[in-house]
């Protein structure tokens, strides 16, 4: 491993940003403005795609770009963490652009220049979070993200929208600054610096760092970084599905709660460390919230009608995915854990566009009013199977690989109970996945559907069908994200 | 020749004097001029001469010392030993720049605002101008007490002539307030004269009072400056003289007249009174948690904008002085950098408050909810300043805020502890504020609509006649704070470093505490009132005499 300190990494954080500055600007016509958001985010894709070659060598890129005082600096890193989150970020951000042309105008959305802006501004912020390089930086983007998408939650300015966004900033707000900020502080007091460390092993605690502050911090960063959605902090995420889909899709299965997980994973193995996470036995009560987290997310999506509420249960038992990985501490844990952040990414996105897709050409929102929408959205809902399969982890789509890596994680634990969570969760995700797909190909009312294509506009149609085959393609070629973990651990 | 305790720095000119009488020269010449826009223009070209003529101060300043710089000294009362003496040192340095800075602003924002008795208040606030930084840039007690005294009838003045109805209630609650802490100060002042012989600040920190006499001195200071900063219980005269005051009554008592107080914690009761500050700080370590926590849970209920803002600032100016007693490095800077802070954050959020009164002639966050659609650049700036009072990180407030909370966390856990729910409260009255002003009614569900198509009712269109965005003077005023927002929230280090020097020093002076009274109250009382000879086998905490 070698360090690279270079202004260079500043880019990939400022594109988004410029973006939404440009998308501001742009407002009065809707084509240049949109044309704007795509460019951005190809263009975000592109610069932080140019750090890979060093990384995936064993570099990591650093820059301090201001101290405030000793140890406490806004520090900038990339590694392969960094760039596994960012890069399928802003890559998602590229189909996402268009998909959300083919949404706001379907059902002509008010105040698009204001979602359009806001949805930049969050992709700059989760870019940042990925680029932290210390925990005042991973602070600031984190809460930025908080900040850029209480607009999106409030989007449609009704009373479900009110409340939505209100119980969204609260439960982001109580946690940083109740766990958050006495975190920061504390690991400052007691470290004398904020610096993440340079590996997973040794953490920045010093040796003599006493058992009770350590759990207390633990445990404080673990639910304070609520965007992962770890039980019982969770409940914000079915309430912001009140967003329009571009932003449940995007921001609330992609960036907004990867952030979350990202930033879980970076304080348990940058900041705590593997040593003393399993000194003090801590990764393996982890394991098990996070276990508990995942059979009742399962269990409870088994209970809604409603399609996007569905989805939104299963992301949280499914981001319970990567903090379990990373929390069982051994190569294939992280491995599985870390790889789950991307293929989660393709196939929950997929699913989301899909439900946008159906909500925009037959208004439809609750599983049961689906019978034989397969004849009339045969792409749509071909998608939807493919990444169906990726969430219960069937091979050969994305979600089969991090499966696996999480079941040999936990055989090198020796841990049979958590084995047991794995497959019962797989089971669960079948028992609410597949009814859909049945639903949309085998009608209940028993009519032989006949093929009478009425899809959505192809703006929405192709990106969701490419996220489906590139759910496919990283099923059969994980190398490039494992390349990427591989420098981490 | 230069005294020990300051050193030599030549610009050209008399500075500091210059910063304190120009503003004085500019009311003179107000009294002769006419018309109003005349002579709002002549005090802005005034008030932005005085703020270009304190930049020298900025660079020319030196941060390796903690000795007074731009030293002026002249004998005034010879008799009593007065003199005139004025000079900066790093915990003055930046309190006398926000005032230069932000009067130009009061100036812009009381364009409009200001429709009757320009004059009188030109006067008036060119008056405010020269006794605040002559509070701060003072190294003579009487001169001090002299500016301080000065302060109170233009103050008296703004609220009383140009407030809002209620103001001769505000006004006269103001006023005796300030004038029952003042009493005191003078009291301090003379006793101090008659123990030491001088008047010279910097000579009084070098005597060695005995602990009794620190005590009493120390409460007299402390009433006066707790009155002023306000602390809670001393706090009931702010929200009513925020309400009232005018805009730029309110910005100037929230940015720089609350800072009297808190500076005058650092300057006087740190160096001079190290004993009783070390007896007491729990007391008042703990008087800023209640006052943190207060001023948050009341503003949480306000209804009127105003208002809310002027509890948060008891909020706020409790984590100053939370700062300054606990006496370490980054519990200091932090307070000192909040003040600062706090002059930028709230002086603009009340800028904010008056451009929308303008427009609406309420102050009710009823009256002004969801302007959002009609003045977008004042929501941003809104936003801005609102997260920037909530010390969102990347903020100015951040820095101040954490490093007051990493001074705590060093010195007393617990005692932290009870200030993070304080935090939360500022983003719980913050956001709901903010949601108000900017959404807040159901605008009907607007689909089917693009931006600008709403459904259109009369009251609608009503409502966005009054509420044209901002002008370009509005926008630049609240540009110009933004600009400090920023740069202090992401690059604080120019702003920490011309203060450690003089921090680490009245860090030193606050040590020297020497034979604080052992055995609770009775030792207190003894030490206290020696000549009533408590009994009760306590004799060996043997009370000092003089």
């Amino acid at each position: 491993m070698y360090e690279i300190e270079t202004a260079r990494i500043v880019i990939p954080i400022l594109l988004p940003l410029l973006t939404a500055v440009a998308i501001l600007a742009t407002g009065r016509w809707p084509n240049v403005r949109e044309a704007c958001s795509v460019v951005g985010a190809a263009a975000t894709f592109v610069a932080a795609m140019t750090l890979l070659p060093a990384v995936t060598h064993g570099g990591v890129y650093t820059y301090t770009l201001f101290e405030f005082f000793d140890g406490v600096a806004i520090r900038l890193r990339v590694d392969g963490m960094s760039l596994l989150f960012a890069g399928v970020s802003s890559f998602l951000w590229i189909l996402a652009g268009f998909y959300c042309v083919g949404y706001m105008r379907g059902l002509e959305e008010h105040a698009q220049t204001r979602f359009y802006v806001c949805y930049a501004a969050t992709i700059f912020s989760a870019v940042g979070v990925a680029f932290s390089g210390s925990l005042l930086s991973l602070y600031l983007f984190y809460e930025l993200v908080s900040i850029f998408t209480y607009p999106l939650v409030m989007h449609h300015q009704d009373h479900e929208a009110y409340d939505g966004s209100r119980k969204y900033i609260t439960y982001l707000m109580v946690t940083s600054k109740l766990l958050l900020l006495p975190v920061l502080v504390l690991t400052y007091v007691t470290t004398g610096t904020l610096d993440f460390a340079t590996n997973i092993q040794t953490g920045i605690f010093p040796a003599d760092a006493g058992r009770v502050l350590v759990t207390v911090l633990f445990f404080m960063s673990l639910f304070g970084y609520a965007k992962a959605a770890i039980m019982p902090l969770h409940n914000w995420l079915p309430s912001a599905m009140v967003a329009p889909t571009p932003v449940s899709a995007l921001l609330h299965a992609v960036a907004v709660v990867k952030v979350g997980v990202f930033s879980i994973c970076r304080v348990m193995l940058y900041v705590f460390g593997v040593d003393l996470l399993h000194r003090y036995g801590l990764g393996l009560i982890t394991a098990y919230i996070a276990a508990f987290t995942i059979l009742m997310g399962s269990a409870i999506a088994l209970t809604k009608d409603n399609l996007k509420a569905r989805l939104a249960y299963s992301t949280i038992s499914q981001l319970s995915y990567i903090v379990l990985g990373v929390a069982m501490l051994t190569p294939s844990g992280i491995t599985g854990g870390l790889i789950h952040i991307p293929n989660h990414a393709f196939s929950k996105i997929t699913l989301f566009f899909c439900a946008g897709a159906i909500m925009v050409a037959h208004r439809k929102t609750e599983i049961s009013q689906l019978d034989g929408i397969g004849y009339k959205m045969p792409f749509t809902m071909a998608a939807f199977g493919l990444a169906s399969l990726s969430m219960i982890g069937a091979p050969p789509v994305a979600g089969f690989v991090s499966k696996w890596y999480l079941a040999l994680g936990t055989m090198e634990l020796k841990s049979l109970g958590l084995l047991v969570v794995l497959l019962a969760s797989s089971l669960l995700n079948a028992g609410y996945f597949v009814p859909v797909f049945l639903r949309a190909f085998f009608p209940r009312n028993g009519g032989v559907a006949r093929l009478q294509m009425a899809e959505a506009s192809p703006f929405m149609v192709v990106p969701l069908f490419l996220t489906a085959v590139f759910s496919v393609v990283f099923g059969f070629y994980p190398d490039l994200f494992l390349k990427l973990i591989e420098v981490v651990r | 020749m230069t005294p020990a305790f300051a050193v030599e720095t030549n610009v050209g000119y008399p500075i500091l004097s210059v910063l304190v009488f120009l503003p004085l020269a500019g009311a003179l010449v107000a009294l002769m001029l006419k018309g109003d826009r005349t002579l709002k223009a002549w005090a802005f070209a005034v008030t932005v001469v005085e703020a270009a003529l304190s930049v020298p101060l900025w660079t020319r300043f030196d941060p390796s010392t903690h000795r007074f710089q731009f030293l002026e000294m002249a004998d005034w009362i010879p008799t009593f030993h007065i003199r005139y003496a004025l000079g900066v040192d790093g915990i003055s340095l930046l309190l006398v720049l926000l005032t230069t800075f932000v009067l130009p602003l009061c100036v812009l924002c009381s364009w409009r605002y200001i429709e009757r008795r320009v004059k009188e208040f030109v006067v008036s606030l060119l008056i405010m101008e020269t006794a605040m930084i002559g509070v701060f840039a003072a190294l003579d007690l009487v001169l001090f007490y002299v500016f301080w005294e000065a302060m109170l009838v233009p103050m008296y003045l703004l609220i009383a002539v140009w407030g809002g109805p209620r103001k001769v209630y505000a006004s006269i609650k103001f006023f005796l307030y300030t004038l029952a802490g003042s009493v005191l100060l003078l009291v301090a002042v003379i006793a101090l004269y008659l123990k030491a012989g001088t008047f010279l600040i910097p000579e009084l920190m070098q005597q060695g009072y005995s602990f009794a006499f620190q005590f009493w001195v120390f409460l007299a200071f402390a009433l006066a400056f707790a009155i002023k900063v306000p602390m809670f219980p001393f706090h009931t005269w702010l929200p009513a003289a925020h309400v009232e005051a005018p805009t730029a009554g309110s910005v100037i008592l929230a940015s720089v007249l609350l800072k009297m107080g808190t500076y005058g914690f650092l300057r006087f009761c740190l160096p001079i009174t190290p004993a009783a500050v070390a007896y007491l700080a729990p007391v008042f370590l703990w008087g800023s948690v209640v006052s943190i926590l207060y001023g948050g849970f009341v503003a949480l209920g306000q209804t009127d904008m105003k208002k809310l803002i002027a509890y948060s600032s008891v909020g706020h100016m409790g984590f100053v002085t939370l700062g300054i007693f606990l006496v370490n490095q980054r519990g200091i800077e932090g307070s000192i950098l909040q003040m600062i802070n706090h002059g930028i954050t709230t002086g603009a959020l009340f800028i904010c408050v008056g451009i929308l009164y303008e427009r609406t002639h309420s102050r009710l966050i009823r009256d002004n909810s969801a302007v959002g659609a009609f003045m977008p650049v004042y929501v941003a700036f809104l936003g801005l300043f609102s997260l920037s009072s909530l010390a969102f990180p990347g903020t100015n407030s951040f820095v101040g805020e954490l490093l007051v909370l990493v001074g705590a966390f060093q010195q007393n856990k617990l005692l932290a502890a009870f200030v993070i729910p304080g935090a939360l409260l500022a983003a719980t009255y913050m956001l709901r504020l903010l949601q108000k002003i900017i959404w807040d009614r159901v605008s009907g569900h607007h689909h089917g609509h693009d931006e600008g198509q709403g459904d259109e009712h009369e009251a609608g269109e009503a409502h966005r006649r009054h509420l044209f965005d901002l002008d370009l003077r509005e926008a630049g005023m609240l540009a110009f704070l933004s600009v400090f927002v920023f740069w202090i929230g992401l690059n604080p280090k120019p702003f920490l470093k011309v203060m450690d020097r003089s921090i680490a020093h009245v860090i030193t002076q606050a040590q020297a505490v020497e034979g604080l009274p052992e055995g609770g109250m009775t030792g207190l009382m003894n030490t206290l009132f020696p000549a009533l000879g408590h009994s009760g086998g306590e004799e060996d905490a043997a009370p000092e005499h003089e």
